[in-house]
């Protein structure tokens, strides 16, 4: 059989000739590549200050996105809940008043969003289901925590906030989304 | 002996157990970040610059455990197993010549904390009753793993006793002494014992290994057999004692590989220099210190490039390799006296 690779070996349980019965040699030259590793540029990458680059299309921390005018896309229709195969996301529906048309854009929406990230596969399929673009998946990666409570996220979390500088740019994972589905 | 030569000798003995302590102190970072770099990574890094801060965070931490004494050990036998192999790491220090002499206000003070004339012998008498510091440990735990890894370590150290005294017993009968300062001495510039017993220096080399229990012969330890070897049971700072105390093992076993066989505090080249004596001394503190560094970091380099040996490998070259090769090198020796000293009539 051809190899696909050059590097596999035939094993031969051939005796030890008398240099490798020795020892000597063989540790010298176990050590000698000890050694050239020693001096090897070093492949760690150290953490929080260094970061590894991502793909556009990271599925990280949820964001729950606001339109332009700082509305609240999500109308609580709970298709994200249902699309969601590690059922982790829950949410409680509650119906608009008069003078809050400035915070959620239709009739509807999540009073509660909670995201257990804990349960969570970043599967993004909860993307995909959204039919009002209200939730997305980001680069952001979940910061690690002591309790299994404080993983559950609710929308202190994942709502984006009013402020441009606050908003979170979701515009390189949709492009590239878009164009991994074209 | 006068005044100020006993307050030479206290502050001598202080100076030689802190650098002692320091230097076991500062080989666990050396360990990791040596192992780290052979293996393409950095090791610790976070405490302080480049980590050097390292060893007192890993002190501080074996002091804040909670220290366990298992409910059906020995009490007595399971303090005293870490406090024993702690004393006699720290005791092999005496007879170690750190340096030549100091010449102040015309008074010679050696740097040795005592010359005794069978220097050898003592390291030797003392680090056999560190055998006993583990034996007592892994049998106060009252634990199969810990008792197998005593016995392994004493049956090893026990059986490489034999072949590391032959090879010294080769060195003495060149040397006529057993005082390691004066066989420092005999080894001017660049006459290091090393290149008249070559043999004997690796006999010497490999048995110091045993000794210390490294790899590859830390089988006491081995994780994937014995849990933890020896000190299974223990925790916090009695924990901490035994992991000290190979380290301290570790850098007086370079300490005396140098002094034997590398010319301790002799070095190549500096006698044409002209220098003043004290400056000679201070000179060849350091560059004995770099040896000891040198075998120090050869320990580490051959702890993360070999695996460990498999214990009936480990008796077989112990007993049939060592002990005869050191007999060879012994007779060899004895021959080559007879020649030099010519008793051979061809």
């Amino acid at each position: 059989m051809q190899s696909l690779t050059n590097r596999s070996k035939v094993v031969v349980n051939k005796k030890m000739s008398f240099m490798e019965k020795l020892y000597l040699p063989e540790i010298a030259k176990g050590m000698m590549i000890t050694l050239k590793h020693l001096f090897k540029k070093k492949v760690t990458i150290k953490y929080p200050e260094q970061k590894r680059p991502v793909a556009p299309v990271w599925r990280g921390w949820h964001v729950l996105k606001r339109d332009e005018l700082g509305r609240e896309n999500c109308t609580a229709c709970g298709l994200c809940a249902v699309a969601c195969p590690a059922e982790a996301i829950t949410m409680t529906a509650a119906e608009r008043k008069p003078g809050e048309e400035n915070l959620y854009r239709e009739e509807k929406y999540a009073a509660v969003y909670e995201i257990n990230m804990l349960r969570c596969i970043f599967c993004g399929l909860c993307e995909e289901a959204c039919p009002k673009e209200a939730i997305f998946l980001t680069d952001r990666n979940v910061p690690v925590d002591l309790l299994r409570d404080d993983f559950i996220f609710g929308k202190d979390k994942l709502v984006e906030g009013i402020e441009p500088e606050k908003r979170i740019d979701i515009s390189v994972r949709a492009r590239a989304h878009r164009q991994i589905e074209s | 002996m006068e005044y100020s030569e006993l307050i030479f000798k206290v502050i001598f003995v202080i100076a030689v157990f802190a650098v002692s302590l320091l230097i076991a102190m500062y080989s666990t970072y050396a360990e990791r970040k040596i192992a780290a770099f052979m293996q393409d990574r950095v090791g610790p890094d976070r405490a302080g610059p480049f980590g050097i801060l390292q060893p007192l965070a890993d002190g501080v931490k074996m002091f804040m455990k909670e220290e366990i004494i298992p409910a059906n050990a020995d009490k007595a036998l399971f303090i005293l197993g870490p406090s024993l192999m702690m004393l006699t790491a720290c005791m092999t220090g005496v007879v170690i010549p750190w340096g030549n002499s100091l010449i102040i206000n015309g008074q010679e003070y050696i740097l040795q904390i005592t010359d005794v004339n069978i220097g050898i012998l003592y390291i030797f008498a003392v680090i056999s009753i560190g055998v006993y510091g583990i034996m007592i440990g892994g049998w106060a735990s009252n634990n199969k793993y810990s008792l197998l890894g005593a016995i392994r370590a004493s049956s090893q150290m026990i059986s490489y006793e034999l072949a590391m005294g032959m090879a010294i017993i080769s060195l003495v009968m060149m040397t006529g002494t057993l005082s390691l300062r004066e066989i420092v001495l005999q080894q001017p510039g660049a006459h290091w014992n090393v290149f008249y017993q070559p043999l004997g220096f690796l006999i010497f080399l490999v048995c110091a290994f045993a000794e210390t229990n490294r790899t590859p012969f830390d089988l006491p330890e081995c994780e994937t057999e014995l849990v933890g070897g020896y000190h299974t049971e223990y925790s916090s700072m009695k924990l901490g004692f035994y992991l000290f105390a190979e380290y301290i093992n570790m850098f007086i076993s370079s300490a005396v590989i140098s002094a034997l066989y590398f010319g301790g505090f002799n070095m190549p080249f500096i006698g044409g220099l002209g220098l003043s004596h004290n400056m000679l001394a201070i000179l060849g503190v350091v560059f004995f210190f770099a040896k000891i560094f040198f075998f120090i970091f050869f320990f580490m380099w051959v702890r993360w490039t070999i695996p460990r040996f498999r214990y009936d490998q480990l008796m077989n070259l112990g007993w049939k390799v060592m002990i005869p090769l050191s007999i060879v090198n012994m007779l060899l020796t004895g021959l080559f006296l007879l020649w030099r000293n010519g008793l051979f009539h061809f």
